[in-house]
């Protein structure tokens, strides 16, 4: 029998080639009618015998880049037409949604590697890759708002973007050598030879170049050559925070394991930089010292595929931006600023409307450590049990991210940075402006940290919007609990929060927390024995003071440890509480042990780096004893143990990972055992740590556990947690 | 020190401590105040009050009544006022150390006496116990501002450059130091003093002088945010123009503290055009109270915060405005 139907298709189904998908498949189902965008998303007006196969294959088959969450279909009477049309987008507002920027696909690149017209073409694209929002400058996404604007069509081009058949069809930032974007090289060497070569040459000669990518300028050099890597952090000012690398995935696993899993989310579309432990041929330890693992990413754009393939070596791709300051995204920017940094630069002439990040992932055990290129603007299923409200959140201070809930998703903005940071600042008023518009968001209700110093907090309390201030651990909590799709009315679970330092709701800081709670409230049911912070945010830069405070606690005298540190003056500044807020964090518990054990115990040149080389050190001497387990956490006789010369420093690097694991989970598995919890959430900046992460899911062996899989469980997925608190609190009020 | 309301002894302590050593003109309840400066068409008067609290009440460099001088007599030349008369009460905890009295009494004098100001009116109050600490002192002051002189913050336009009169944070650590033992204490002294001359002497040498502010609580960072908000402009510092002393330095590193945050007591800031740059450093660097001017920043065009610096590497950062208590923030 022959029927009509009104086919609705929500999800990420714009931008992504979905209606010329639709196209074809009409045709193969012999189905009439037309398809169009609009504000909701796709929808369908069909006409045929087959409706039911078709509707299931709109489902099962669609393009790479699209996300279909809910197909509904209801009867109605279309007016019987012959072959099936794809309708232009009517009306302002028509066409909102914009899909996260995609590595090249495997059509686009063999196009670049052949011979046809996009040989060598730095900036093919078509409808399953290439950039999206880091080129959107206005909505609806169409071409004249993207900085794709100034490059007008040629005939060939326009033949590809009209024809549905193709998979160019209305692929916005469509290009080619004739009409496109180009690229160029400046800076000494041989003129001859095509930009990409010039460059790979003097990447090639051990120089430094600055390359112009999707969401901002990197800073590359030959990461075989120890003397470029060291020249790079000479002049980055950048000692040892590890560097990101860029090769193609054979190179990748000639220096590093890469499972199947790990593979698959290297070659996806997002992209990320993959965090691999090292196997295999070493590379300089300048790239990465006293770490473990390294950061990969494989090339994301032809310009990076043709760099790679000419340099024939893994590159250092680390953000070109003057040290604390943000990625630098435009070309006088970049000779203004990089000037100092880079000997050449590989230039082209599209804008980059919006700063993104490379996003930082790892796969085993999960971990999203900075959400940026390739990950947003795509959005999150909410758990059940919420209303549709709309609330808008704004996270933290240091690892700034803002976040948009509506209609049942969650925005998860991008990673920012910190907020005192004068352009950071900017970008975080942009982002808010641009989510807004993208999302055609009106929130009902603001939500932010209790913590009046942060930025973010001052600015949520200037809107004229009801605000509600969450506890930076309770959000860190309820975001992992939303990663999970933990339902609202799940029930109460144990949170283990190990993070730096968060405001609490007793008015110190907080940090090693067992939270029992749900998205409502919180009770603290157990947490680390407080220290003094001191110093403030210097404790949280200069790992020895934490040693001190610890030591002096446990009866030792630091002094003997930290010879040359003021380390009397220390402890008098703290007793008299001149600026040494109490804390119970664990992230400078991690500092206080590693400055034990002998590592940067002066200072950390970036943030986490003393923990992270606790970890390195710990994971070489895997299966050593714990240290002794203990509503406060004591850790006196942990840092006797931890001075304790007669046992190998990694032991007891190890130990001491093991023994925070244990004492958490012990006690977390008990508030399970007793009934009072129904899961155990492990969330916090800590749980970046993948050995502390891996003891204590073997600590947790049998209970559910929930941890973080697509947020951060840093700030960087604070602000998803505070619009959930928020969402719920309005819900129960 | 017995407390008590009007009884003989309060009486002669008064007589004793506070009359004979400020002599005022008159024994009735007001002073009866006249300059030639205000008969000029056009003078204005300054009036300024502010209480003072500070533990200890001595301190290396100055003491509880120094402050409650200078800082009045600052509140009215930053204003482009020429101080002339000060009162002064006092709220005095009981059983509180005559002979400390009488050297903050003789402090408070030499102070005025040096700016040219004269303290012509007083109160005394003794309280019980615990109902203050040792001693809090309010003092008000009137000056004259002469015609023409409009200082005010509304005035400063980009392109005017900041200028400081000399070191900074030097009382905050100073004060720091004093509260703790012998292993926080460092070779430092308040930098408490008047800045009546030093402001006429730039009143003097530049007409374009916009705006003057002294840095006290909140430093200079509070002093810069006031200005820039309410001239609707925003100041960049520099951060290795900022004058301060290697032992503040060291003080605030060991500490945690920002030293833009620290209080001063005899800083300044003023923002002249950038043509009387010069002038306005030379004429500051004429008296003693501004030996160590230097030029720290600079007006633009409103940004999207009031005050930046930035540093010597390049790197820049928001300053904000002290809000209570400084926790920390890095998690
Ligand atoms: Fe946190
Ligand atoms: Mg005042
Ligand atoms: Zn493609
Ligand atoms: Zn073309």
């Amino acid at each position: 029998m022959v029927t009509g139907r009104r086919i609705r298709v929500r999800g990420q189904v714009q931008g992504v080639g979905f209606r010329p998908f639709v196209w074809r498949l009409a045709a193969r189902f012999g189905v009439s009618g037309e398809v169009s965008n609009d504000a909701e998303g796709v929808l369908v007006l069909g006409f045929g015998r087959d409706l039911d196969g078709f509707e299931r294959a709109l489902r099962t088959e669609a393009p790479p880049l699209a996300r279909v969450d809910a197909v509904e279909s209801s009867g109605c009477d279309v007016a019987r037409r012959d072959g099936f049309a794809i309708v232009a987008s009517g009306g302002p507002g028509a066409e909102t949604q914009v899909t996260p920027d995609a590595a090249t696909c495997a059509e686009c690149l063999d196009e670049v590697r052949g011979v046809g017209r996009r040989a060598g073409y730095a900036f093919a694209n078509c409808t399953h890759c290439g950039p999206r929002f880091t080129i959107v400058t206005g909505l609806p996404y169409d071409r004249a708002q993207t900085t794709m604007a100034p490059f007008g069509l040629c005939d060939a081009c326009r033949a590809e973007y009209e024809n549905p058949a193709d998979r160019r069809f209305h692929a916005q930032p469509v290009a080619c050598p004739e009409c496109g974007p180009r690229a160029w090289y400046e800076g000494s060497g041989a003129g001859a030879g095509n930009a990409v070569t010039r460059a790979a040459d003097a990447l090639l000669r051990g120089e430094i170049v600055a390359v112009k990518g999707l969401g901002g300028f990197h800073l590359a050099c030959d990461a075989t050559n120890a003397q470029a890597v060291a020249l790079l952090r000479t002049r980055k000012r950048r000692p040892a925070k590890p560097f990101a690398l860029m090769a193609p995935l054979a190179v990748v696993a000639r220096h590093c394991g890469v499972s199947r899993q790990e593979e698959a989310v290297l070659s996806g579309p997002a992209a990320p930089i993959v965090l691999l432990v090292k196997a295999g041929a070493a590379l300089p330890d300048a790239v990465a010292p006293g770490q473990g693992t390294l950061g990969w990413m494989l090339p994301a754009t032809p310009l990076h595929h043709l760099l790679c393939d000419a340099a024939e070596r893994p590159l250092v791709m680390t953000s070109g931006n003057v040290s604390g300051a943000p990625q630098v995204i435009g070309n006088d920017e970049a000779r203004a600023t990089l000037g100092a940094f880079a000997d050449g630069f590989l230039m082209h002439d599209r804008a980059i409307a919006r700063r993104l990040d490379d996003s930082v992932e790892r796969v085993d055990p999960p971990m999203v450590l900075r959400r940026g290129r390739g990950r947003v603007p795509g959005t999150l299923a909410l758990p059940d049990g919420f209303s549709d409200r709309q609330v808008v959140a704004y996270g933290g201070q240091m690892k700034a991210a803002i976040c948009l809930i509506k209609n049942g998703r969650a925005l998860l903005g991008h990673h920012l940075g910190e907020l005192d940071e004068p352009l950071t600042w900017e970008a975080f008023l942009q982002a808010d402006r641009d989510y807004a518009a993208l999302f055609d968001h009106r929130p009902a209700a603001v939500a932010c940290d209790l913590h009046e110093g942060y930025r973010a907090t001052q600015h949520a309390g200037g809107l004229g919007l009801p605000v509600m201030a969450v506890q930076h651990h309770h959000a860190h909590l309820a975001a992992c609990l939303g990663d999970n799709l933990w339902p609202l009315d799940g029930g109460p679970v144990a949170g283990i929060v190990l993070d730096g330092a968060g405001l609490g709701t007793d008015g110190t800081i907080w940090g090693g927390e067992l939270l029992l709670g749900d998205y409502r409230g919180v009770e603290r049911r157990a947490w680390l024995a407080p220290a003094p912070l001191a110093g403030g945010d210097a404790a949280a830069r200069e790992p020895w003071r934490n040693a001190a405070v610890r030591l002096a606690a446990a009866g030792l005298d630091p002094a003997d440890r930290f010879h040359g540190k003021p380390v009397a003056m220390l402890l008098d500044a703290a007793r008299r509480g001149i600026n040494a807020p109490l804390s119970s964090s664990a992230g400078r518990l991690f500092d206080a042990a590693a400055a034990c054990l002998g590592l940067c115990p002066d200072v950390q040149s970036y943030e986490g780096e003393a923990a992270m080389r606790l970890e390195a050190m710990a994971v070489r001497c895997e299966g050593a004893a714990a240290f002794g387990d203990g509503c406060r956490i004591g850790v006196d006789a942990v840092f006797r143990e931890l001075m304790s010369d007669a046992i190998p420093a990694p032991h007891r690097a190890w130990r001491f990972h093991a023994g925070l694991a244990q004492a958490f989970a012990s006690r977390a598995r008990a508030l399970v055992a007793a009934g009072e919890a129904r899961a155990v959430a492990l969330t916090g900046g800590c749980f970046q740590n993948a050995l502390l992460l891996r003891l204590t899911l073997g600590a947790l062996d049998g209970v559910p556990v929930l941890i973080h899989r697509q947020t951060p469980a840093n700030d960087g997925g604070l602000a998803l947690g505070q619009a959930l608190v928020a969402l719920a609190q309005m819900e129960s009020a | 020190l017995a407390h008590g309301g009007g009884g003989r002894a309060m009486r002669v302590l008064i007589d004793e401590l506070f009359t004979s050593v400020f002599k005022p003109d008159s024994a009735e309840d007001q002073a009866r105040l006249m300059t030639p400066a205000l008969q000029q068409p056009g003078a204005r008067l300054a009036l300024t009050t502010d209480g003072y609290v500070v533990t200890p009440v001595e301190f290396p460099g100055g003491d509880i009544g120094k402050i409650a001088v200078c800082g009045t007599i600052n509140d009215l030349a930053v204003g482009g006022a020429v101080p002339l008369w000060l009162s002064a009460s006092f709220i005095i905890e009981e059983g509180c150390d005559i002979a400390l009295l009488r050297r903050l009494v003789a402090s408070m004098a030499r102070e005025a006496d040096a700016a040219g100001v004269s303290i012509v009116t007083g109160d005394t109050k003794v309280v019980e116990k615990g109902s203050c600490d040792t001693v809090f002192i309010t003092t008000s002051g009137v000056g004259v501002i002469a015609p023409g002189d409009d200082l005010r913050a509304e005035h400063i336009r980009p392109g005017d450059v900041a200028i400081v009169n000399g070191m900074l944070g030097d009382h905050g650590a100073t004060i720091l130091a004093a509260r703790g033992d012998l292993a926080l204490s460092a070779p430092l002294q308040s930098d408490c003093r008047s800045l009546g001359h030093l402001m006429q002497a730039v009143l003097t040498a530049c007409p374009g002088l916009r705006a003057a502010r002294d840095a006290t609580r909140g430093g200079l960072a509070s002093a810069l945010n006031e200005m820039a908000m309410a001239a609707g402009v925003s100041v960049e510092l520099d951060e290795s123009a900022l004058p301060i002393r290697p032992e503040v330095r060291g003080m605030c590193e060991i500490l945690g503290l920002d030293p833009l945050y620290l209080a001063n007591e005899g800083a300044l800031v003023l923002f002249v055009p950038q043509a009387e740059a010069d002038a306005a450093l030379a004429a500051m660097r004429s008296v003693p109270a501004g030996q160590g001017a230097a030029v720290v920043g600079r007006a633009a065009a409103r940004g999207t915060v009031p005050v930046t610096m930035r540093s010597a590497f390049g790197g820049t950062r928001i300053v904000d405005m002290l809000v209570g208590e400084q926790l920390p923030r890095i998690c």
